[in-house]
């Protein structure tokens, strides 16, 4: 079973706030013993969340959550954006898909950072995006 | 509006970021070296990263860009100082850095910068004397 030992909001409406998400986030990670590479990884992935949701929603809410499971700890973020929301989530999800001018590696490289990841998106009424990074995975 | 600065030392561009950087930031940057190589005829450029704790998509694609812009420029882009969780993150993210050089920190950095130079230098030299040979 899954225990929320912490949870904690913050709003993301410009650019400037990517940097405070990420010193939280990072923050959350060495409270749990997280090893600096797990570290750089949740939070990289996480900086790609954040970018989509700035990109393309113009912003979001996220949640920092601190689960655990049995013995194992981890972070678990979330991004919720009520943008314009994804038609195909499986093409969003190839490496070197963007209907931007970016590289494409935001979602598909998200997904190989983290341990656990989840997408839920329609068209029109947005995107909530949950990831989980566990302390020793 | 907030820049990194950027310090010239001989034919050298030295830039060190030393703060988490922000998109607009990283964009700031790329514009503002392009501008310095060639207000300056740099034949060089050093990015220090060993205070950035991640590398993302955004600031990875930044890297190459700039290397590959001050190539157009003439002047070669080491990026030093990665961080070894930064090098893993960025590898599985898929992304490979290929546009630039990279060095462990400064000191080899410069190194390689000027033994790059040095080679360019040579040919130019091989060039000019090649040229003297076939006038004579």
């Amino acid at each position: 079973m899954r225990i929320v030992l912490n949870k904690d909001t913050m709003k993301i409406e410009k650019e400037q706030d990517v940097v405070p998400f990420r010193n939280r986030v990072k923050e959350y990670a060495v409270k749990i013993g997280m090893s600096v590479v797990n570290q750089t990884k949740l939070i990289t992935a996480a900086s790609e969340l954040v970018r989509n949701m700035l990109k393309y929603a113009n912003g979001g809410i996220t949640v920092i959550e601190v689960i655990s499971e049995g013995r194992n700890s981890g972070i678990r973020l979330t991004f919720v954006d009520k943008g314009p929301g994804i038609k195909d989530i499986a093409l969003a999800m190839k490496d070197g898909f963007s209907t931007g001018k970016s590289l494409g590696l935001g979602l598909p490289g998200a997904k190989r950072l983290v341990n656990e990841f989840e997408i839920k998106s329609s068209v029109g009424e947005g995107t909530t995006v949950s990831i989980i990074k566990w302390k020793n995975g | 509006m907030d820049r990194i600065p950027i310090l010239r030392m001989g034919k050298f561009l030295l830039v060190t970021i030393q703060i988490d950087l922000y998109d607009r930031l990283a964009t700031n940057l790329e514009t503002d070296l392009v501008y310095m190589v060639n207000k300056t005829g740099a034949k060089g450029v050093l990015i220090d990263i060993s205070a950035l704790s991640i590398v993302d998509s955004f600031m990875g694609r930044i890297l190459g860009n700039i290397g590959s812009m001050a190539r157009i420029m003439d002047a070669e882009t080491v990026v030093v100082g990665m961080q070894p969780a930064v090098a893993i993150t960025l590898v599985e993210l898929g992304l490979e850095l290929k546009g630039v050089h990279t060095a462990l920190n400064v000191e080899k950095g410069m190194e390689l910068l000027r033994n790059k130079i040095k080679d360019l230098d040579y040919e130019e030299e091989d060039e000019i004397e090649a040229n003297e040979d076939s006038t004579e």
